[in-house]
């Protein structure tokens, strides 16, 4: 089928993984409250099921769009390689997040409807974020996904630590949220459209170069976007709001809000603003530096499992700065790779976390870890390859993840930041082994309870997560080939940016400087 | 275009000023002869009691919230209107799903006892 958005119904098309989301969450919200008899009934065992349905279709979408051909790419939303593999991870976030939840959920007596609605919704905001090519549908995927995740960080209402870091988070995403739209508006005033073709256009152009007001708005733009990947030095909110959020909440933000906001880093900063990349190269490469040496060391300073596994997830963020600093079609499918990886591993560290505490999240010291290895084989070997995994030990993803980060880093020459990558890794072993050392060398006391064990739903998920990252270590060929394909393929795909806007994607304001920006456009295609 | 701003930047400099110059004046220039009464926060009304920062009853919130809803929905109704012609049917169809997906919100609210005061 061929794509060409002339039509309205061709963008529900291109948008058809997005809305089987959206849609499955206002069935379950609905079906959940009427089904209910009382306000605090629990909720019906099939809610759950219900929406990983709904998840799978949305996963069966998503692989539909890859046999579309779509000509002209001038809608606001992409159809590439790169936005099909994000979803596909955002997607694979969401199912595996879920299927992790359902244990804690259960035990804690919450409300599954709720919850599922709110990481459906969340959801729907990460899939437009990694394809949207509009600052405004930039915006609103960023709010969508934002103000979901702060309702989930406090979803234990009962928990002073979780309203805590409801707020925390809240307050700071809202200023980012505030830098974001300023940046986006100083764009906006610089270039005249909100649309990002004609925004790379006219900066190719050079009407935009040397423009003071473009640069801030690049710059406030970025610091909106490190706030949501908690880049150093926008990161003093992580670990508290990472620590206090529910356990399975903290892996989904960890790895689906991360994986979002670097799709956002990719597209927005080193493909549509490619001709600005003066103005933000040098940002980036600092953030990536800080980013791997500042929360490596404090997470050694960390006696508290949880409090280490968010500093560690910042830390990944800076692994992953490093791909996008590359700025090459490798350092992009680098970063690819590694999110994906990086997604498995992070859900799985922090749902293990969850179990090992028991009710009420009590118990995630590192000392309670001890003696888990023997008292529960399977989970403590899933943890190991988690862990393994995340400190890059080679036969697992993490490894393959970070040499692949790390030649993408080579090739472009940025080789200070190569360094400087494997000696934080270096430094990462110890907090990362140590917590296996408790594990499996140290006596449980006879005080210590025993993890519980783990349902049905969450065994599935932990073993396929941790057989998935094994694959990918020993078997990687497959994965990096995909990772490559998508890396390369994103709209627009010339290094010259084809100015082909359509004119309904023009704004039609009386804005002189919007009319500036579409004469100009018109100009090289004459 | 950025010589139609000086305008504006000459009202603002000149507004500051002037907001500035008789907010001196009266501080230099006044006299002031305090008394309890004129001291307290209102001369002619009950004394303040308690502290302002007090807690409300979620109820005044969900209202609220509900309040904002239904306002931005109005706001998104009026261009709408105005151009309902031009927009055609996929104008239609678009609205309906905003409105279905108020609607959705507002029928968990209802149903979740958010509209009931007691």
């Amino acid at each position: 089928m061929i794509l060409d958005f002339s039509s309205s119904l061709h963008i529900v098309w291109a948008l058809l993984p997005e809305i089987v989301v959206a849609v499955t969450g206002l069935v379950v919200l609905m079906l959940d409250v009427f089904q209910r008899g009382s306000r605090s009934a629990p909720s019906a065992p099939w809610v759950g099921p219900l929406a990983i349905t709904g998840l799978v279709g949305a996963v069966l979408a998503n692989a539909w769009l890859l046999t579309l051909e779509v000509p002209a790419q001038n809608a606001q939303i992409a159809v590439d390689g790169f936005r099909i593999a994000m979803n596909f991870i955002v997607l694979g976030v969401a199912i595996f997040g879920l299927l992790y939840s359902f244990d804690w959920l259960n035990r804690e007596g919450q409300f599954t409807g709720e919850f599922i609605f709110l990481v459906l919704m969340a959801v729907v905001g990460m899939m437009l974020l990694g394809g949207t090519r509009d600052l405004i549908v930039l915006f609103v995927a960023i709010e969508l996904m934002s103000i979901s995740v702060y309702v989930l960080t406090g979803y234990d209402r009962r928990s002073r630590r979780s309203a805590e870091a409801a707020l925390k988070y809240f307050l700071m995403g809202a200023f980012a949220s505030g830098f974001l739209l300023y940046g986006i508006a100083l764009i906006f005033g610089s270039v005249g459209s909100t649309n990002l073709s004609l925004v790379t256009s006219e900066i190719a152009l050079g009407t935009a170069s040397n423009n003071p007001m473009l640069f801030a708005g690049v710059a406030l733009l970025l610091v909106g976007f490190a706030f949501k990947v908690s880049a150093v030095p926008f990161h003093m909110w992580t670990p508290d709001a990472y620590e206090g959020a529910p356990t399975p909440v903290t892996g989904f933000m960890a790895a689906g809000v991360k994986a979002a906001g670097f799709a956002a880093i990719v597209r927005f900063i080193t493909i549509e603003l490619a001709p600005a990349a003066e103005f933000w190269e040098g940002i980036i490469w600092w953030l990536a530096m800080l980013t791997m040496i500042v929360p490596n060391l404090a997470a050694l300073a960390q006696d508290d499992v949880k409090r280490m596994l968010a500093y560690s997830s910042i830390a990944h963020a800076g692994y992953l700065l490093v791909g996008v600093a590359a700025d090459s079609p490798l350092g992009r499918s680098a970063t690819l790779f590694y999110l994906a990886v990086y997604a498995a591993m992070t859900l799985g560290s922090f749902a293990i976390v969850y179990l090992v505490a028991g009710k009420g999240d009590v118990r995630s010291k590192l000392s309670d870890f001890r003696g888990l290895g023997w008292r529960r084989p399977l989970l403590g070997a899933a943890f190991v390859v988690f862990l393994l995994s995340l400190a890059g030990f080679p036969p697992t993803g993490g490894f393959i993840g970070k040499l692949y980060l790390l030649s993408a880093a080579v090739e472009s020459g940025e080789s200070v930041l190569a360094i400087t990558l494997v000696l934080t890794s270096l430094i990462s072993y110890y907090y990362y082994l140590r917590v296996i050392w408790k594990m499996y060398f140290e006596e449980a006391p006879e005080s210590l309870p025993t993890p519980e064990r783990p349902g049905l739903a969450f065994g599935f998920a932990a073993s396929i997560g941790a057989l998935a990252l094994l694959v990918a270590g020993l078997f990687p060929g497959h994965g990096l080939r995909t990772a490559s394909r998508a890396g390369e393929d994103l709209v627009p795909r010339a290094a010259v940016v084809a100015p082909g806007a359509a004119p309904s994607a023009r704004p039609s304001g009386q804005d002189p400087a919007a009319s500036r920006a579409s004469s100009n456009v018109s100009e090289p295609e004459r | 275009m950025r010589q139609a701003y000086i305008g504006i930047a000459i009202l603002l400099v000149v507004g500051l000023l002037n907001a500035g110059l008789f907010l001196a004046l009266s501080h230099l220039a006044s006299v002031r002869r305090p008394t309890k009464v004129k001291a307290s926060a209102y001369e002619s009304g009950i004394d303040p009691l308690g502290d302002t920062r007090d807690r409300f009853s979620v109820k005044f919130y969900m209202v609220a919230i509900l309040f904002i809803v239904f306002d931005i929905e109005t706001i998104f109704f009026f261009p709408w209107a105005s151009i309902f012609r031009e927009l055609g049917l996929p104008g239609l169809i678009a609205m309906s799903v905003f409105v279905l997906v108020l609607g959705v919100g507002l029928a968990y609210e209802w149903k979740k006892g958010a509209l009931e005061w007691e």
